[in-house]
């Protein structure tokens, strides 16, 4: 198992190393750069932009420059002006016997083209606690509806709780978030009255978006709750349990559901995937201070450190959330063994 | 003569196994079977509708869909008033411009929203029956030569989309959006990609958009032709096709190929809302269709940041969103259950 971790992470390393090439070439060949406006800058003004930001060297050197910048710790002393090109996530102050306020100093993600003040770090700071509990919300909401909605569906088969369930899930797959968002909105928000319209900061803001982001997940979790339910109750072991003499809460609850969760489990990872893509058009309908938004206005304004880092990031949740899958697979049945 | 007799009517009893039989082949089975059922019936019955209204858009529109009239901006008739109680009319206090002639009202620089949900169908449709066959075309090449070389090249191949798989697609579909539309547009005239680029435009920037879902979500397809193929190529008669000295070509598009064509049809059929919902986000976002040609993402869009005030923008593109999705889901449900009937439920 812990050979299995291994070599996953490994793998993730080398397909966030992959995709750090593949998505660095692609953005410097798009044409245009990020000090491309409307209104042309000065020759002299840009070129001095180019300058600072080391966009006037070779991109090869500029990849290197900006990988080693994230994976490399290194050691700075004296004082550190404030300045959004040398931002680190990480910083150890070492004992005075390394030097005049030696300090470690790793993880950065460089500056942020379209603010002089902000690092890419300070956007991570701000906005993505604001999306991961929009994520967390989204999750919870997804498992609360569709869990249950498969459990009762495969429980009453062919029955009128059956053909409601399924017509729900087939109902959450047709409304993605781009149509669920303004419906919520109208409903709720400005007829209803009940939920505050756009905002972000109390618990009351949380629900709406939440719900819509989640409500075509909870329909997938639904549809294969009831699939996998429904074949391991023809299994033998559930007769076993019935022959015991178990009431049918226990062989439900405590010898089916879990054996069932497995194929729900593998979904969670592309799941969480979709709620992050989600998010974009939820905090603009919402109006919330999320990532999503840099996930499209750093590609089209080309601002290079932004788009490298939420990529990167995203990949790295992404593969980050499968092996977690993986291993919560293996916990779930014993019969799963890796290597 | 008795003997002769139960011989001639064994003779027709035969004859007439053998007439019942020929009729019964995988397709006219599954048309029986998705005949029977009613809601992906409907499903059909929507998107053909859908079709009738993209082909004869230009007819069935009230306006055009480009016309604005900027005085009669988030105009809307009486009925929608009644509809959204909170869009109250001028006339009774509130501050709705009352105007008949706009049947579901009108947006924000005074364009008909019919008529743009009419001529957006036009989009959604052509994403749905254009976009699976980029994907179509890379997915099934790609599985089938995987498939059916085996060992090295399989593992190596299967590899590289292990390693595809790991991107996240929409933002991969973001930058490769950003990058043809400025790339292409930039290209000389002459030029090849110059060529591309003027397509595209003429297509109304359709084209990208095709390729951009196309290039990122061939990969389920790939592995879904790939274990297709593994099962079918060791089956008898590809060995008999083999053994009789059949080309390799011909092998896998006569004999593989025609016999994996109903888990591939399912699975595109199911993805096709994703298309959808791709393209409708895609305009959502601004990297969708070239304006002013309309699609319901880019409505619902523009609508959304007035959905407190004029409800209509928003919610009735959402609706024609809806249907449509709603539709294709049914019919691929019932087509899986039509094309594999031992998918269906676990019996």
């Amino acid at each position: 198992m812990a050979a299995f971790v291994v070599r996953r992470f490994l793998w993730m390393f080398l397909i966030l190393f992959v995709l750090s090439i593949i998505v660095f070439a692609l953005m410097h060949a798009v044409p245009g750069g990020p000090f491309d406006q409307e209104k042309p800058l000065p020759p002299a003004t840009k070129a001095i932009m180019m300058e600072k930001y080391h966009l006037n060297e070779p991109v090869v050197n500029q990849y290197f420059d900006y990988i080693g910048d994230i994976l490399l710790p290194r050691v700075t002393y004296g004082r550190v002006v404030p300045d959004s090109a040398f931002d680190y996530l990480i910083n150890i102050p070492l004992p005075a016997a390394f030097g005049d306020q030696a300090t470690i100093r790793w993880v950065n993600f460089g500056p942020t083209y379209k603010s002089r003040s902000l690092s890419v770090n300070d956007i991570f700071r701000q906005n993505l606690p604001v999306s991961f509990q929009l994520g967390v919300a989204a999750l919870a909401v997804a498992l609360a509806i569709g869990l249950p909605l498969g459990i009762i569906a495969a429980l009453h088969r062919n029955t009128i709780y059956d053909y409601t369930g399924m017509g729900v899930a087939i109902f959450g797959v047709s409304v993605p978030v781009i149509i669920l968002g303004p419906v919520l909105q109208y409903l709720v928000g400005v007829q209803w009255k009940l939920l505050p319209v756009t905002g972000w900061g109390d618990f009351e803001d949380m629900i709406l978006p939440a719900f819509a982001l989640g409500f075509a997940q909870s329909a997938l979790i639904a549809r294969l709750t009831r699939a996998s339910l429904l074949q391991v109750m023809n299994e033998d072991f559930i007769r076993t349990a019935r022959a015991k003499g178990l009431s049918e809460r226990v062989v439900v609850l405590g010898h089916a559901l879990k054996n069932s969760l497995i194929p729900v489990v593998t979904v969670l990872g592309p799941l969480f995937a979709a709620l992050v893509t989600g998010t974009f058009v939820v905090e603009v309908i919402f109006g919330i201070p999320g990532m999503g938004r840099y996930f499209v206005t750093s590609v089209t304004g080309r601002d290079y450190p932004m788009i490298m880092a939420t990529i990167l990031l995203f990949a790295a949740f992404l593969v980050f959330m499968n092996i977690v899958v993986d291993i919560v697979y293996a916990w779930l049945d014993p019969r799963i063994r890796y290597d | 003569m008795a003997v002769a007799e139960s011989n001639q009517t064994l003779g027709t009893g035969v004859a007439s196994l053998q007439k019942k039989a020929q009729g019964q082949s995988l397709w006219l089975d599954a048309w029986k079977r998705l005949r029977r059922n009613k809601l992906a019936l409907i499903g059909a019955i929507i998107i053909l509708l859908n079709i009738f209204v993209a082909i004869f858009a230009a007819q069935l529109a009230p306006k055009p869909y480009d016309l604005q009239v900027l005085t009669d901006n988030n105009s809307a008739p009486a009925w929608v008033t009644k509809l959204f109680p909170n869009m109250v009319p001028k006339s009774e206090g509130g501050y709705v411009n009352i105007n008949n002639s706009y049947i579901l009202g009108a947006d924000n620089v005074g364009r008909d929203l019919l008529s743009r949900i009419i001529y957006g169908s036009r989009v959604s449709l052509a994403v749905a029956f254009v976009g699976p066959f980029f994907s179509l075309l890379i997915g099934i090449t790609f599985g089938l030569i995987s498939g059916y070389a085996g060992g090295k090249v399989d593992n190596f191949m299967m590899r590289f989309v292990d390693i595809v798989y790991a991107f996240p697609t929409l933002l991969l579909v973001i930058l490769m959006m950003a990058f043809f539309r400025s790339g292409f547009a930039a290209a000389t005239p002459g030029t090849f990609a110059y060529a591309v680029g003027q397509l595209d435009s003429s297509m109304g920037g359709m084209l990208f958009i095709f390729i951009g879902i196309g290039i990122t979500s061939w990969m389920n397809l790939a592995r879904l032709v790939r274990g297709q193929v593994l099962s079918v190529r060791e089956k008898e008669y590809i060995e008999a096709a083999r053994s009789l000295g059949v080309s390799t070509r011909e092998i896998m598009f006569r004999h593989v190929l025609p016999n994996i064509l109903g888990p591939v049809i399912v699975s595109e059929t199911l993805t096709i809302p994703t298309y959808i919902s791709y393209e409708a986000f895609l305009s959502f976002i601004g990297l969708g269709v070239n304006p002013p040609l309309p699609s319901w993402g880019q409505m619902i869009s523009d609508g959304s940041r007035a959905i407190s005030s004029y409800p209509n923008q928003a919610i009735f593109p959402a609706f024609a969103l809806f249907l449509v999705m709603f539709a294709f889901n049914f019919l691929g449900d019932g087509l899986r259950d039509a094309l594999d009937p031992r998918m269906r439920g676990v019996d």
